[in-house]
């Protein structure tokens, strides 16, 4: 039992960190929300084998692999990369597992360069596909059917400008069986996962800018930081952060078991929690210039919003978590 | 990274059927009573009969030498099996571990058998009337005798000091104005000359805890823990392990939130209580992962120790809480959620606020600014 990263897990976190760095993603993120949707990050996520992670080898890519899908997830929200990234990993999993031979041959080995941009919907759970006018492939999951799909009407204006969400429907059938909503299933959980992990990575990124200027911010003759309600507040802001943190490994490594779904679930509740709590954090410490627009942070703080009810609120999870946690003998605490 | 316990399936087998045929049908009498201690104490001699009370420790000592992985897969064993609470641990998690890292071989020889016998009950003695928070305001004194110390002062809220036999806490050795200088670590019997013990209810009214009256007690320079004026330091490596992982394992929470889920369901699985029921859970289930996390990484001490601290004293609140939640009106009568209950609500008190273990989470791990002190 080794329960931390091993030196090649970490080069990955490394190298995508630096390459986020220096791609600058505030500036991107402001352009992909105006509608400019350059794929220059795109193909350098694919060249790094982000995409490949959740393609497997047959088609391409190198997964699936759980824990380098975390790493990569994490390092993505960190740095509040735009796009349909989780959607396009789901997607993999989803054209990968129902039995769509043609469909998968074509999209899968593109997906894994980096060459496709892909959204998706299902009915009752990803209600809206994001960045649809960008994609060049919309899936759609709709019990034992899987449709391509187009965009039915412009984007809905949300709270995070760089989530373009559009209501789409289905074009064409392009597998029907009881392999697609299994497929639909892993493909959920993954995104849940991956999901998860993006919010530990804005969170973790949220509470580094927020520390770092409560150490420069000064307020009666000193830096705010000092000031020990400040001080409690980004405490726990850790706390909640470094314990979801294990449970979305945990969670990877249960890829492939009947707890994955628990799992899964048991991780993006405590992620949404803890990041949660941290963008309110981010937003109370900065004080009014994080309630504005032109304040980068307020990208991770709006992001930080919307990916806590994505694939699955809090609530949802919580769900689930609990009925798959099996019967014990007794009810007192002894 | 991985999460491959197989090779410790065997241990865990082992101690799941010992603990099966051992553990005692009806629970023992809470151990804050003078009864329930005397069970608990027995208890202790059965464990270490089977050696399994100090698992962990060398053999020489009555351990087993068991891996940090194998002590924590104890613990969830020991705990889901139901067992008695261990009237020992403040013996075997605090002090022996300050031992292990200062200790004389002699003392260690001397100490650490009984102790894992449960011939030995031991409490501690940190705080005082004026030192509670700021621990290094205390002012019982050790002075300079012939073969010893003499200590005077006032020791409170010793835990377990109702019943137990040694103490072990610091005393100042040097002139006041030091603070953390000029501590001195030491241990005492309970039963010494000079010594009152003042029995004090906690909040349900066991007496979980007591004051004790120091009058000019002997203390020969064997029981020093350490060089005499270095109390501070060599008491801090035990203060790490109170807050981190040894002192409350993951075992106990996992075991805790498994019968809370399985009180929610007998109580009708309230969908108004559902979310903070799935919380405990999962919350316990994070903190097996962070410790074996911690244990992968090999350093449970310092400041990630706070964070520890934090989390699993308010989860062992809420947790609670939760449970009286869904007992209804019956949540005021004595058993066992309730003792549970009134033991959790002492976690964010002791062993360092939690308000004290934010300060250390935002000043050592985080970085930020000290406080400008007075």
């Amino acid at each position: 039992m080794r329960f931390v990263l091993d030196t090649e897990q970490r080069l990955l976190g490394d190298t995508l960190h630096g390459l986020l760095t220096k791609a600058g993603t505030p500036a991107l993120i402001r352009r992909w929300a105006a509608g400019d949707h350059d794929r220059t990050l795109w193909s350098a996520l694919g060249e790094t084998g982000v995409f490949a992670l959740a393609v497997p080898e047959r088609h391409g890519g190198a997964g699936p692999l759980p824990v380098e899908l975390v790493v990569a997830a994490h390092e993505l929200g960190r740095h509040a990369a735009p796009g349909p990234i989780v959607e396009t990993l789901a997607a993999a999993a989803l054209l990968d597992g129902s039995a769509a031979a043609g469909p998968a041959a074509e999209w899968l080995p593109r997906i894994a360069a980096g060459q496709a941009v892909v959204s998706l919907g299902s009915p009752g759970r990803i209600r809206r596909a994001l960045d649809a006018d960008a994609a060049d492939l919309i899936l759609l999951a709709d019990g034992e059917h899987l449709f391509s799909a187009v965009p039915e009407g412009p984007a809905v204006r949300a709270l995070d400008p760089a989530r373009r969400l559009f209501p789409v429907r289905q074009v064409e059938r392009l597998a029907t069986g009881p392999a697609v909503p299994r497929a639909a299933a892993t493909a959920y959980d993954l995104a849940a996962l991956a999901c998860a992990a993006q919010l530990l990575g804005l969170g973790r990124a949220l509470l580094d800018v927020t520390v770092k200027y409560a150490r420069t911010r000064r307020q009666f003759g000193r830096p705010i930081g000092e000031f020990q309600a400040v001080k409690h507040h980004l405490a726990n802001a850790l706390t909640g952060l470094e314990f979801a943190r294990p449970l979305a490994y945990g969670a990877a490594l249960s890829f492939g078991s009947p707890d994955f779904p628990r799992d899964v679930s048991a991780a993006k509740a405590a992620a949404s929690d803890a990041a949660y709590a941290t963008a309110r954090t981010a937003l109370q410490v900065h004080g009014a210039i994080g309630y504005t627009d032109e304040y980068d942070p307020s990208l991770w703080i709006r992001k930080v919003r919307a990916l806590r009810s994505a694939w699955g609120t809090p609530a949802d999870h919580r769900a689930r978590v609990l009925a798959a946690v099996p019967e014990v003998r007794g009810e007192s605490p002894r | 990274m991985d999460l491959d316990l197989s090779p410790v399936e065997p241990f865990r087998a082992e101690v799941r059927d010992w603990l099966r045929r051992n553990v005692p049908a009806t629970p023992l009498p809470s151990l804050e009573t003078e009864a329930g201690f005397a069970a608990h104490r027995a208890w202790e001699r059965t464990l270490a009969a089977a050696r399994l009370s100090v698992v962990s420790w060398p053999e020489e000592y009555g351990g087993r030498g068991a891996s940090p992985l194998e002590w924590l897969v104890f613990e969830e064993e020991y705990y889901a099996a139901g067992a008695p609470g261990r009237v020992s641990q403040n013996g075997i998690n605090l002090l022996a571990l300050t031992l292990f890292a200062h200790g004389t071989p002699g003392q260690l020889g001397r100490v650490l058998p009984p102790m894992a016998a449960g011939e030995v009950i031991w409490a501690q003695a940190w705080s005082e009337p004026g030192a509670g928070s700021d621990l290094a305001a205390l002012r019982a004194t050790a002075t300079r005798a012939d073969g010893g110390w003499r200590l005077n002062g006032q020791k409170t809220w010793s835990s377990r000091a109702a019943f137990a036999d040694r103490a072990f806490g610091l005393f100042r050795s040097g002139p006041a104005a030091e603070r953390h200088r000029g501590l001195t670590y030491l241990m005492f019997p309970l039963d010494a000359d000079g010594v009152t013990v003042r029995p004090v209810g906690r909040l349900d009214g066991r007496p979980a805890f007591a004051e004790l009256f120091l009058d000019d007690v002997f203390v020969p320079d064997r029981d020093v823990i350490g060089e005499p004026g270095q109390g501070w330091t060599v008491a801090m490596s035990t203060a790490g392990n109170e807050r981190g992982l040894t002192l409350r394992s993951p075992g106990r929470f996992l075991a805790a939130a498994d019968r809370l889920v399985a009180l929610w369901r007998a109580h009708g699985a309230d969908p108004l209580l559902r979310d903070r029921v799935a919380d405990a859970w999962i919350k316990a289930r994070a903190y097996r992962l962070k410790g074996f996390e911690t244990i992968s990484r090999a350093d449970d001490a310092g400041a990630e120790a706070s964070v520890n601290k934090v989390f699993w004293s308010e989860l062992d609140v809420e947790l609670h809480e939760t449970a009286l939640d869904i007992l209804g009106a019956d949540a005021e009568l004595d058993g066992d959620w309730l003792e549970g209950y009134v033991f959790s609500l002492a976690g964010p008190i002791y062993a360092g606020t939690n308000e004290i273990q934010r300060n250390l989470i935002a000043e050592r791990v985080l970085g930020l600014p000290r406080e400008a002190r007075r």
